[in-house]
């Protein structure tokens, strides 16, 4: 897991940089600092190897394709969730060491490993996609890209799990038993809207999934590294469909006058 | 002798080494035939290389083009591959594709459409028609979300964050699995009838690659020491447009979709230089100037394609000569250029970003470009390996019983060079094949019991490094084979050089036996470098042996000392072994015979 930053020519400015990075286990830890030279154009990922070439072999930190196109180098710098690898060093301010813990809201493993095998456990609760049948005989199906922009929009979601970090429904008030989290809202949001699917996951969204813990304080849109509307486009048009089912005044009478 | 307490042992009918798209769908369909399925991700779930994948994957579908068809594609792919690809995989590849894609709709993908609602397809290079099933510029990602979200409602057993260090044997079969688990640094052994591997490729043995860490070979070197073959090793696919700046992101992947949109090569003198060599090959379809390229990227059947779309090998070879001519960019590449067209499109800013919102993101971010306004600097970075293990080609089960092999780590379908756009329809189309034929395997096979002894002979060795005090950094012999091989077995070849290259590998093989790693088990990415080292050391190996071996220049493999093409080298495979001395020996292999019909297309298509 060794990263080309190591090598890198120095033919741009540098400079030293101050890093506390959190170090520990599932009992505990403490920040200790490193020295990195920086150069332009560098990302906090690569100063994270640095280190660990350099000055912390076993500095635990998990990440694959340095792009932003995976979702797995989660952390919290300078106390705010990113990407450890779309984060440039010319964007933190220059004059303070660069913090780096790992997600709070999940449990630790090592240094800035964290266990999140919960969201897995999560995903697998929501009911799978369950297509209506082909509309041609080869298989295939009419869907206009008008009707799956929105879905599209959902299904750019890298899984880094950045807005289940942030989320104090899970952060603070721990209702993991009870509550998804926006990931697994906007998940869920994608099936309903898919154009194809016949499934319906409102009931469940209501009672085992807990919308209705959140509050709408918007804290995942902010964190999206995708930039995907979580709230506005996913979890409040849920919330709508949630209301309409359950407890829609109008709905309710009409049903009293006209019975189904 | 039974396995101790200490070994966490599981047992499954099929099990599965990667958890890319390959691996996934060889899960799925073998978890539908009905048996046990074990899957092992080196990472966590759905963030294998697939998730990198950008421009699209190539499907006959015929939805933009009626004209395009099998026979359209399996041309396409045998001439893309210099003709040393297995004809029986360049078949089953073009005739199922369409269905795989199909496939993923249903399972719940949702590609671009046309205006008619159907699956879009888009140009790339070496394609005759638009042919790439597409989403934006993510369509890994959707690959491997599909397949995911899929899979873990069929019954398969998921072992994240885990790595295999050896495939098990016993009488010459495979029965299992050595592995250990990242979080706490167990030892895993898994019992299974059937092996798939699905471990993607090899581009972290290179110092500029697209690849993430994982791409260490693993796969190829499990296979070789467990007696399989390795075929085509010399063919690595060096893909024209890497980043070149800022340093930190030397090598990420650039998508040829940029240039399947209407992007251009220029040099620093502004001159589009691919007009200035095009291959015999592909003389009648390319176009004859700038207008005619612009028609074709708009979709106009009677243009041919811009010379940018001509294949990798040849595209990062002219890239190459460029930049050694010193007519580069400032950080050392090419200019690649999609914002001049603006200059054909009234809205060009808006379509560029809703065509490739994740390139537009990535420069944006990470080098402060603007690419709907500013050109892009590109280079060759190393991407993908046409070489792996050797299977029949309409099984995927290698010369090993029991053992299989599906996508990168596998050999056959990409010949010298692969297009863009067949990779992922290789991983559905082929890890389909697999998890077929490893549970039909897997049902007319008993399982054979592990040999203990083996078990802890293996586990020992990967324990050494902790006991040693003072030994060498895994991380530096790590980058000195990167280096050597980026220098010396890179995108152009000499003898000498890379007989250099083997007397390094040589050395670095005993000083990798001396690695020193500090810390503990759990979670230990020192510790895991060490032994990804083994697997890299073995993979450049192969490489270098085979395009020694090689005396010609074809494909993705370009030879300083034999630069042109030789008639005498397109009748055999290259195909390397452990031999029983634990040297490795490299041999020729014929190729295998093409059926006439088959003949008969390739003709047609000319």
């Amino acid at each position: 897991m060794s990263s080309p930053a190591s090598r890198n020519g120095n033919h741009e400015a540098t400079r030293m940089v101050e890093f506390r990075v959190w170090r520990g286990d599932r009992s505990g830890g403490a920040f200790q600092t490193y020295s990195v030279q920086v150069t332009q154009g560098m990302v906090v990922l690569d100063c994270i190897h640095r280190i660990q070439a350099d000055q912390a072999n076993d500095l635990a930190v998990r990440w694959n394709c340095k792009a932003g196109k995976c979702g797995s180098c989660s952390a919290e710098i300078n106390g705010h969730p990113k990407l450890m690898c779309m984060t440039r060093m010319d964007a933190l301010p220059a004059d303070r060491p660069v913090t780096v813990e790992p997600m709070r809201s999940f449990p630790a493993i090592r240094d800035l490993v964290t266990d999140v095998s919960w969201n897995f456990r999560m995903k697998r609760r929501i009911k799978p996609f369950k297509p209506r049948r082909p509309d041609r005989p080869d298989g295939s199906w009419t869907m206009m890209q008008e009707d799956v922009d929105r879905v599209q929009e959902f299904r750019k979601c890298i899984e880094c799990f950045l807005c289940q970090d942030v989320c104090h429904v899970l952060r603070d008030h721990h209702k993991h038993d009870e509550f998804i989290g926006p990931r697994f809202l906007m998940y869920t949001a994608a099936l309903e809207m898919h154009p194809l699917d016949t499934e319906d996951r409102i009931a469940d969204l209501k009672q085992e999934n807990g919308i209705g813990y959140c509050n709408i304080t918007k804290c995942c849109t902010k964190v999206c590294p995708e930039h995907i509307g979580i709230t506005d486009n996913a979890i409040i048009p849920m919330k709508e469909r949630v209301v309409d089912e359950f407890y829609d005044p109008l709905t309710r009478l009409f049903r009293i006058f006209k019975p189904r | 002798m039974s396995l101790p307490d200490s070994f966490i042992v599981h047992e499954h009918d099929v099990l599965v080494i990667g958890a890319g798209g390959a691996g996934l769908r060889a899960a799925i369909e073998a978890s539908a035939a009905g048996v046990k399925v074990g899957v092992i991700c080196k990472s966590l779930l759905g963030k294998a290389h697939t998730v990198m994948a950008e421009g699209g994957m190539a499907a006959a579908m015929g939805n933009v083009d009626d004209r395009d068809g099998w026979e359209v594609h399996f041309a396409d792919t045998m001439r893309g591959g210099q003709y040393l690809n297995n004809p029986v995989m360049a078949e089953h590849h073009a005739k199922e594709a369409p269905e795989r894609v199909r496939e993923l709709e249903a399972w719940g993908a949702v590609f671009d459409r046309t205006k008619d609602g159907r699956i879009l397809q888009r140009n790339f290079g070496g394609h005759r028609y638009p042919r790439l099933a597409h989403v934006g510029d993510r369509t890994g990602l959707e690959l491997i979300r599909t397949l995911q979200d899929h899979g873990i409602h069929q019954g398969m057993e998921v072992f994240m964050e885990m790595t295999v260090v050896s495939l098990l044997k016993s009488g010459g079969r495979v029965n299992g699995a050595l592995g250990y688990d990242r979080e706490r640094g167990r030892m895993h052994v898994w019992k299974a009838k059937a092996v798939v591997l699905a471990t993607g490729g090899i581009g972290k043995a290179f110092r500029i690659t697209s690849n993430s860490w994982e791409g260490t070979g693993d796969g190829h070197a499990l296979a070789y020491h467990a007696g399989a073959e390795l075929m085509d090793m010399e063919f690595v696919q060096f893909h024209p447009t890497g980043m070149v700046w800022p340093p930190s992101v030397r090598g990420l992947l650039v998508t040829e979709g940029v240039r399947g949109e209407g992007g251009v090569l220029r040099n620093s003198e502004g001159r589009r230089f691919m007009f200035d060599d095009v291959p015999d090959a592909y003389k009648n379809q390319v176009a004859k100037d700038e207008e005619e390229g612009w028609r074709y990227v708009c979709g106009d059947k009677n243009a041919n394609r811009p010379p940018e779309l001509l294949t990798r090998d040849h595209v990062a070879r002219c890239i190459n000569r460029e930049i050694k001519a010193g007519r580069g960019s400032p950080h050392g590449g090419v200019f690649l250029d999609i914002a001049w067209i603006k200059e054909k499109l009234p809205n060009a800013g808006a379509h560029i970003q809703r065509k490739l919102p994740s390139m537009y993101h990535q420069f944006k971010q990470l080098a402060g470009v603007d690419i709907t306004t500013e050109r892009m600097e590109v280079g060759p970075t190393t991407h993908y390996v046409m070489g792996g293990v050797l299977v029949n080609g309409d099984t995927q089960e290698s010369s090993v019983p029991g053992l299989f092999a599906a996508g990168e780590v596998a050999a056959g379908l990409h010949g010298a060079n692969r297009l863009g756009g067949n990779s992922l329809s290789d991983l559905i189309v082929f890890g389909k094949l697999a998890g077929e034929h490893a549970a039909k395997y897997a049902k007319a096979n008993r399982a054979v019991e592990i040999d203990a002894a083996e078990v802890a002979a293996k586990t020992a060795a990967l324990e050494e490094p902790f006991a040693r005090r003072a030994g060498e950094n895994p991380y530096a012999i790590q980058s000195q084979l990167q280096d050597s091989m980026q220098d010396l077995v890179g995108i152009v070849r000499t003898h000498d050089e890379m007989e250099r290259a083997i007397g390094i590998i040589e050395d670095l093989k005993k000083r990798a036996k001396n690695v020193a790693v500090s810390g503990h088990r759990e979670y230990n990415p020192g510790w895991h470098t060490a032994i990804d080292l083994g697997c890299l050391l073995t993979v450049s190996e192969s490489i270098a042996r085979s395009a020694i071996d090689r005396k010609e220049s074809r494909g993705a493999q370009f030879r300083d000392d034999f630069p042109k093409k030789d008639d005498a080298c397109s009748t055999f495979n290259l195909v390397c072994r452990k031999a029983a001395d634990g040297s490795m020996e490299v041999s020729r292999r014929p190729l295998p015979p093409m059926r006439d019909e088959l003949k008969a297309v390739i003709e047609k298509m000319k």
